[in-house]
């Protein structure tokens, strides 16, 4: 090699400076012929490096093991993998590969992913599922896979970015928390982003009932661009995220959407 | 005037003209003296309860088709479907395998019986005797010797000829009754008076002119065999033996216009076991390519033993399949592949069972209201209440519930050792239990309410008729 002759604080700094250049012309591109799918809200998209999600592996997970954050990730990708459907068209498909039996299609159809998009594929345990996405996604037939994955080795989640880039599918997985005290985010992955999903107070109506409901959204980590963090309301039945209104200028009173509660994240990557 | 009891007498009618006749009586039905073509109305004055049904000549004719498959099949290689009400056997060559011609037709009687058919059989040198004999000879069971068809169908009546209308009612009226009676008569003034028909089925029914039928062809599943010299066990010999097999099969299939939606590969070891395999494929299909694949998907399951001496590969449920037009190059390579040959491969893979869609059911029950669909069909959506993400499977019940009215929302509640309060709350939405599945439902009453806490949690609650409270759901 050529620089094997090159100190050793030298020839790492050259590698990482190659490693960059790779990375930025892969995001200056998007791999394959599948443009980003933006998520339709411009505070969002103007963050993600490409402008959205490109077809590849993304990660959500709750912030906490409770079962409300787990099922805002769960419907967090939901809504994702139903906006790749409708992108394809009519005939966009999603495969779900369930680990566990708990999942309510109505309440899946509420977030905007109709029945006949969706297909379940029953698996017994994180390989199986692991597998299962994997010819999911290579094959180029689907829109995008879910799957729901306790622990996954790093070779895994490799193996199914690049499949997924193949594919020119997206790859969604729902990492769910094994122990109390172990963080399903805090091991490195291949993914391109990685989301961490946690219940947020509604607003309060002025008469009896509920609300919207809204979600801290945050961007744990994204390949090529910083994390932040957002608080949006729940995807409606069109699977269409939404930045909250503040109250005082709510879009019927006067100018248009204003964000709140914007701040970078204290997330380090 | 002595009028019988008609408890127990069964007759189907069926409507001819504009007149409701009787189609079949049975046995207790005629011995009241009820007979086919009878008119519904006068049936049912002489046979006060007569139970009626509506006669199903379509449900009769595919019974019939059937059991002449069956015949086909098991008995002789020449059945055929003769009229609405009977079958013809070419015993030619076949009674002896099962005994003769006695032990044949009483097997065959005996098979009836058991499937709740009453059966008449007569076996004749001609198949215009065995016709005649068969409805007419009075008995379950006849045996015409050979040569002897003039003597056996002379003293049954005209009808037993198989005639037209025409034909059989002017021999009705010139008295003539029996067969015997126009065997006895010269020829050409019959010929004369009653035109080709009678003279044709006389001969036929003595064996005078040939009458040939067209032979049911049962149709055999395409298969193919391989035979080993030396019987195979390793991976790669099955993975190249099964390649052979389909690169086999697939032009039979694409010459017959077919697609496989089963494969059933049966692998005979040489201990004389049979191992088989299943491939259920989503779609009609007779890509070579796909099916060796998920046939591969298999050899981790088959156990060689000492060795395969026969492979069987047998296409076992097939549907038609039109030729495709190649789609395009010019199109440019944009299009997706098929979905159904994922589905196909995921199925070797976990199941067929474990990949199905989900499709809403008419019923309020949230645990109830979800189906489960073929992984290609079609599937309805559920209404918009709200539903929630996960079910819990069952209900947990919840405890510590405080609600300001009884029938109002919970303020707070404790659910897996923990206390939430409740900050927002939207109900009732009442659902009932389903009184025609179970008796134990009748009273059953659930009202769902959604509720919030300060964190922003949601819960799915649910208030039984006895007021107490369990957690159904768990909300985005």
């Amino acid at each position: 090699m050529h620089f094997a002759a090159l100190p050793r604080d030298a020839r790492l700094a050259a590698l990482r400076e190659e490693v960059r250049a790779i990375e930025r012309s892969r995001f200056a591109a998007p791999a394959g012929a599948a443009p980003c799918l933006p998520f339709g809200i411009a505070e969002v998209d103007a963050r993600l490096a490409g402008g959205g999600l490109a077809a590849g592996l993304h990660e959500a997970a709750p912030a906490t093991p409770a079962a409300n954050d787990e099922a805002a990730a769960t419907l967090f990708l939901a809504a994702l993998a139903a906006r790749f459907a409708m992108a394809r068209g009519e005939g966009g498909q999603v495969l779900w590969a369930l680990s566990r039996r708990d999942l309510f299609a109505p309440g899946l159809a509420q977030a905007g992913l109709a029945p006949d998009r969706l297909i379940y594929a029953e698996c017994r345990g994180d390989e199986e599922v692991l597998a299962v996405m994997e010819e999911g996604v290579r094959h180029g037939s689907l829109a995008a896979v879910v799957g729901e994955v306790g622990r996954a080795a790093m070779p895994a989640l490799r193996r199914l970015q690049l499949a997924a880039e193949e594919g020119g599918t997206a790859a969604l997985m729902l990492r769910r928390w094994k122990k109390a005290n172990a963080d399903p985010l805090g091991q490195p992955s291949a993914a391109l982003t990685r989301w961490r999903l946690a219940c947020a107070p509604s607003a309060p109506l002025p008469h009896d009932g509920i609300g919207r409901a809204r979600w801290h959204v945050a961007l744990a980590r994204q390949r090529g661009g910083p994390p932040y963090e957002w608080l949006l309301e729940a995807p409606d039945a069109e699977a269409r995220l939404a930045l909250p209104a503040r109250s005082g200028d709510r879009p019927d009173r006067a100018g248009g959407a204003q964000p709140v509660a914007v701040r970078p994240s204290v997330q380090a990557a | 005037m002595l009028r019988a009891d008609g408890a127990g007498a069964l007759v189907t009618a069926h409507k001819v003209g504009n007149q409701n006749l009787l189609a079949a009586a049975c046995p207790r039905a005629r011995a009241l003296g009820l007979a086919v073509g009878m008119p519904l109305a006068t049936a049912r004055i002489l046979v006060p309860g007569l139970d009626v049904r509506a006669a199903d000549a379509e449900g009769d004719a595919a019974w019939l088709a059937r059991l002449g498959l069956f015949a086909a099949r098991r008995w002789t290689p020449r059945a055929a479907v003769s009229g609405p009400d009977g079958l013809w056997l070419d015993l030619t060559g076949t009674a002896h395998l099962f005994g003769g011609e006695r032990a044949m037709g009483a097997r065959i009687l005996g098979f009836c019986r058991r499937l709740g058919f009453t059966a008449r059989i007569a076996v004749a040198g001609t198949a215009g005797a065995a016709h005649a004999l068969a409805r007419f000879g009075g008995e379950p069971l006849i045996l015409c010797p050979s040569g002897g068809e003039a003597d056996a169908v002379a003293p049954l009546p005209l009808a037993a000829l198989r005639l037209g209308e025409v034909a059989s009612s002017a021999a009705h009226r010139l008295g003539l009754d029996r067969i015997g009676a126009l065997l006895a008569m010269p020829r050409a003034p019959l010929q004369r008076r009653f035109g080709p028909e009678l003279l044709t089925r006389l001969d036929q029914a003595l064996g005078r002119a040939a009458e040939p039928f067209d032979p049911i062809v049962p149709e055999e599943p395409p298969s193919v065999l391989l035979r080993f010299m030396e019987p195979i066990a390793g991976a790669e010999a099955i993975e190249e033996a099964i390649a052979e097999a389909v690169r086999r099969l697939v032009p039979r299939l694409a010459a017959a216009g077919l697609g496989v939606r089963r494969l059933v590969l049966a692998c005979q070891r040489v201990d004389n076991e049979e191992q088989h395999q299943y491939v259920n494929l989503a779609r009609a299909v007779r890509d070579g390519d796909h099916l060796r694949r998920l046939l591969w998907a298999t050899i981790a399951t088959i156990e060689p033993g000492f060795g395969i001496e026969r492979l069987r590969l047998t296409a076992a449920r097939v549907e038609p399949l039109a030729p495709r037009p190649i789609d395009g190059a010019l199109a440019g390579d944009g299009t997706a592949p098929d979905l159904a040959l994922l589905v196909d491969r995921l199925a070797v893979r976990l199941g067929a069972r474990r990949l199905y869609r989900l499709t809403a059911r008419e019923s309020d029950l949230p645990e109830r209201s979800a189906a489960r669909a073929g992984a290609l069909e079609a599937a309805a959506d559920w209404p918009r209440w709200p539903r929630p993400v996960h079910l819990l499977s069952p209900p947990e019940p919840v405890d510590q519930v405080m609600a300001l009215l009884p029938d109002g929302a919970p303020l707070r509640f404790k659910w897996r050792g923990r206390a939430y309060r409740v900050a927002a709350a939207d109900g009732p939405e009442r659902v009932y239990g389903e009184w025609w599945r179970q008796a134990a439902e009748r009273e059953a009453v659930r009202d769902y309410f959604q509720v919030e806490d300060e964190t922003g949690a949601r819960f799915w609650l649910y208030r039984k008729e006895d007021l107490s409270w369990h957690l159904h759901g768990v909300f985005a």
